[in-house]
């Protein structure tokens, strides 16, 4: 429904005017802007789960390693195994502007001493298997922080992507909308106003024209009386 | 921008040990509660990523979606020893239909 509390002045449908073509092209814009977004999100969707899969996998795996190493120890000779680490990681947080979506971008980097050398452990007191599980799980870290990047920046993205799809709706089924028929209604009220002024001339007129003619008869009527009485023969 | 931050790991003790050896943060916790407090508790700290095991998150989603649309931490689903549950890929799922309005893929 429209707004028929607008006034119907010329200023007004002037400033309406104006704001349709404003949200006309934010709406082209947002709709851009929306589209864009999709496409991304959907890139990153995809990979996601590609990802996803991947990491639950490899985890599994390195939780069937670690089950197997604590069968094979006493759980206190696993604990005191690891833990006090021998590495530490620190991580990097930089961001990346995707279509007004700040996003994070991780990076990590490890504290020790040299690679090939991250057991916390004196082998003698330990099993291989925790060896394994350890080296595997070293492994999956990297992709897990992978996946913690992108999962993250498409939550990120959807929130966006809802927030811009609302406005679209809202700028197309509502904003648009109601202004073109504000418009429409100052549009018929003046062109209404314009045809009564026109009628209102023309009436006048003939009442003008009426009361002349009027006044003109009765200026002949009294010479013709003044000039005798005689009816005109013609 | 870049500044350093932490990496945590919540979960079961079985579950979170191994990354204690790569020198992460681990928080073994025994409960939901436990962990939620952990969560809020992190938040707060200067840690940038989070990961949760699927076992106590299935009891979390108020916290969940209390971070889900903050820049940091990010809070990211494991699965834990008992297996995959399956909310990690269902959250991605969420995502989309949140975004499309409708389920797509």
């Amino acid at each position: 429904m429209a707004n028929i509390t607008v006034s119907p002045t010329r200023m007004e449908l002037t400033r309406l005017k104006g704001k349709l073509r404003t949200a006309q092209r934010g709406h082209k814009l947002l709709k851009d802007k929306r589209d864009e977004l999709m496409k991304q999100f959907l890139e990153t969707v995809r990979e996601v789960r590609a990802l996803r899969a991947e990491v639950e996998e490899e985890l599994m795996t390195v939780h069937k390693s670690f089950t197997v190493a604590s069968a094979l120890m006493s759980s206190e000779a696993l604990e005191q195994a690891l833990v006090y680490p021998k590495q530490s990681v620190e991580l990097t947080m930089t961001f990346q502007n995707i279509m007004s979506v700040n996003v994070p971008i991780y990076d990590f980097q490890t504290q020790t001493r040299s690679d090939s050398d991250i057991y916390p452990y004196g082998f003698a007191a330990t099993s291989g298997e925790l060896d394994t599980a350890v080296d595997a799980l070293g492994k999956v870290f990297r992709k897990m922080l992978k996946l913690a990047e992108i999962e993250k920046s498409a939550q990120l993205m959807a929130e966006e992507i809802e927030k811009t799809r609302r406005r679209v709706n809202a700028l197309e089924y509502v904003m648009i909308p109601n202004t073109q028929e504000a418009i429409r209604y100052i549009n018929m009220k003046l062109d209404e106003n314009d045809r009564a002024t026109t009628i209102r001339l023309m009436k006048v007129k003939d009442m003008i024209l009426k009361e002349a003619i009027e006044e003109k008869r009765e200026a002949d009527a009294r010479a013709v009386e003044a000039f005798g009485g005689k009816q005109d023969p013609v | 921008m870049a500044a350093a931050y932490q990496i945590a790991v919540i979960g079961d003790w079985e579950s979170v040990m191994g990354f204690r050896a790569l020198g992460l943060d681990t928080y073994p916790v025994t409960s939901v509660e436990e962990a939620r407090e952990k969560v809020r508790e992190l938040a707060k700290t200067n840690c940038a990523v989070i990961y949760l095991t699927e076992q106590l998150a299935k009891d979390m989603d108020d916290v969940l979606a209390r971070y889900k649309d903050e820049l940091r931490p990010a809070i990211i689903l494991i699965p834990g020893r008992e297996g995959s549950l399956g909310i990690g890929k269902n959250n991605i799922q969420r995502a989309i239909e949140r975004a499309v309005g409708a389920d797509i893929l």
